[in-house]
């Protein structure tokens, strides 16, 4: 089987059964468990998530992007230094970029002050990290693939001939 | 007034999709299955290019054999997907649809009283167009057992001293089936010694699920003869901006011109603009669109035959063509009580000639959701017959 189909399938839609899974690959349901199961053990999937618009709930969540300036490490590169700020539940994901900065990290807060003070207290003294810019975000309109509050279209085709 | 309707038009039968179509308006709650056409939007980066032809004013007629950088994309992909090298100046035309297509191939080339082979059971609007033209349909009936391919034995048992042309339509509407390069290669020394017009319908050719796609022109011995329809539809999901094209010898395009500049110009010169990026930069587009028919495919014919509708996996378009016979129904019995009993419309076999009976054409090209609950219900419908 191949192993990128059913991972393509599974970003799209995590709820899928496995019978449905088993039927649209052309595969035993079997034999689509334990690719799932080696996929997961691997670390290949390393979770299945949800898509939430917070803006529509009443729930306080502020989001920013903070861009780190680092110093590098010999023998070990920046592999320490970005351990060290990814261990942070607050840090939601993180990329080394090229560029003008090291790494480009993202960070849930509450409020901006929380936001401020892990980004003052915690991410700026870490030893490594040269400089941070924090850009907060104002507002969210495509998430994960998914443009929020977009008009959905039904389906538009009409009766034709032939 | 139907008095004054000249013989012809009169002898011409209203198509059978159709008729189920607007049967199956009428029902409240039905899923229809019937659609021939893909269910995505075109691709954003498609419309965005008509929409800035309209900003800039492109708004003029386009030349008769259509925009030269739309002929020459268009030339480009064949030679780059399928390997046929076609001159842009001489040997492509842009025109509305494959369907104008069709219809412009058969007045080009028929004389009154030439036969025409088509494949039974196929698309609905190929024995219209060949009588239209004053041509004598001859059917090729195509096996489920042989997965609705072409075998050389029975193209051989139909050609008369009359026959002119051979009509193609791989993958296939409505069957879904395909033909392979070994499988051509046994058709072409007929077509040569027989010296047959093959036009191939390729408008299904980038939903080819499980091996490459072969175009009949890709055999140099017979190029010449072959006339490629093609179009934009299918592959890009662009059926209403109404854009085909055909490739073939330059005499032959040169003659469709006299009848194509008279009756319809040119197609839009927006949707043509829209044309060039789809060919220039849409590979991409045919790949994820296939990619998503393969899925449903898989998922309809898996469960059509664990509900009883035996049917093998189509290799292209985005139909299933299963059996029917089981029930003991007629193809056209079957549609209207599935249709009125469990509230799902699929196009009776029988519409696409006398070899589709006893089967139905269904249509994959609907979510997931929309098959899962499709299917449901023709499973319920079908435990009377058990």
């Amino acid at each position: 089987m191949d192993d990128v189909k059913l991972l393509k399938i599974l970003e799209k839609d995590p709820r899928i059964s496995t019978k449905d899974l088993a039927d649209i690959l052309d595969e035993s349901e079997n034999n689509i468990l334990e690719v799932k199961n080696r996929l997961e053990k691997n670390k290949v999937i390393c979770g299945y998530h949800t898509v939430i618009n917070w803006d529509k709930t009443n729930c306080d969540r502020v989001q920013a992007i903070i861009e780190v300036s680092a110093k590098t490490e010999r023998d070990k590169g920046y592999d320490d230094v970005a351990m060290r700020i990814a261990r942070f539940p607050e840090v939601k994901s993180l990329y080394l970029m090229s560029g003008k900065n090291e790494f480009m990290v993202l960070i849930d807060g509450k409020t901006m002050r929380e936001i401020a003070d892990f980004v003052g207290q915690k991410l700026a003294p870490l030893e490594g990290v040269m400089s941070t810019v924090t850009c907060f975000v104002l507002k969210q309109y495509k998430i994960e693939g998914v443009v929020i509050d977009e008009e959905r279209f039904e389906d538009q085709r009409q009766i034709v001939t032939p | 007034m139907s008095r004054y309707l000249n013989k012809k038009i009169q002898m011409i039968a209203p198509s059978g999709i159709r008729k189920f179509s607007e049967m199956a308006a009428g029902v409240p709650g039905v899923i229809s299955l019937g659609v021939g056409e893909p269910d995505f939007i075109t691709p954003w980066h498609i419309r965005e290019e008509a929409i800035y032809a309209i900003e800039k004013g492109r708004t003029y007629y386009a030349p008769n054999l259509g925009l030269p950088e739309l002929r020459q994309e268009i030339c480009n992909y064949y030679q780059r997907r399928f390997g046929c090298s076609y001159d842009w100046q001489r040997q492509c035309l842009v025109t509305v649809g494959a369907s104008e297509a069709i219809d412009l191939c058969m007045r080009t080339m028929l004389d009154p009283g030439d036969e025409v082979i088509l494949l039974s059971p196929c698309y609905v609007a190929y024995t219209p167009s060949v009588q239209l033209a004053d041509g004598v349909v001859r059917y090729v009936n195509l096996k489920e057992e042989d997965h609705f391919k072409l075998t050389p034995e029975a193209l051989e048992a139909a050609i008369t001293p009359k026959t002119k042309m051979l009509f193609l339509n791989f993958p296939s509407n409505p069957t879904g089936g395909i033909m392979s390069k070994e499988d051509y290669a046994k058709l072409v020394p007929i077509i040569k010694k027989h010296d047959l017009v093959v036009l191939s319908d390729e408008i299904y050719a980038e939903l080819t699920y499980d091996g490459h796609f072969c175009s009949l022109a890709s055999f140099k011995e017979i190029k010449d003869q072959v006339i490629i329809l093609n179009g934009f539809s299918k592959a890009y999901a662009m059926t209403g901006w109404r854009v085909g094209y055909i490739l073939a010898d330059s005499d032959i395009i040169k003659a469709m011109i006299k009848i194509h500049q008279y009756a319809i110009m040119c197609p839009s010169i927006i949707s043509q603009y829209a044309a060039i990026e789809a060919a220039r930069n849409g590979d991409n587009d045919c790949v994820i669109h296939k990619e998503s028919f393969m899925a449903r495919r898989n998922y309809v014919v898996n469960n059509l035959n664990r509900i009883g509708l035996e049917c093998h996996m189509p290799q292209g378009a985005f139909y299933v063509f299963p059996s029917i016979k089981k029930t003991g129904l007629s193809s056209e019995d079957f549609c209207e009580k599935l249709l009125f009993e469990a509230k799902v419309a699929v196009v009776p076999g029988s519409a696409f000639g006398e070899s589709g009976e006893g089967h139905v054409r269904i249509s994959y090209a609907y979510s997931i959701e929309q098959l899962k609950e499709a299917l449901s219900r023709i499973e319920k419908f079908l435990k009377q017959f058990a």
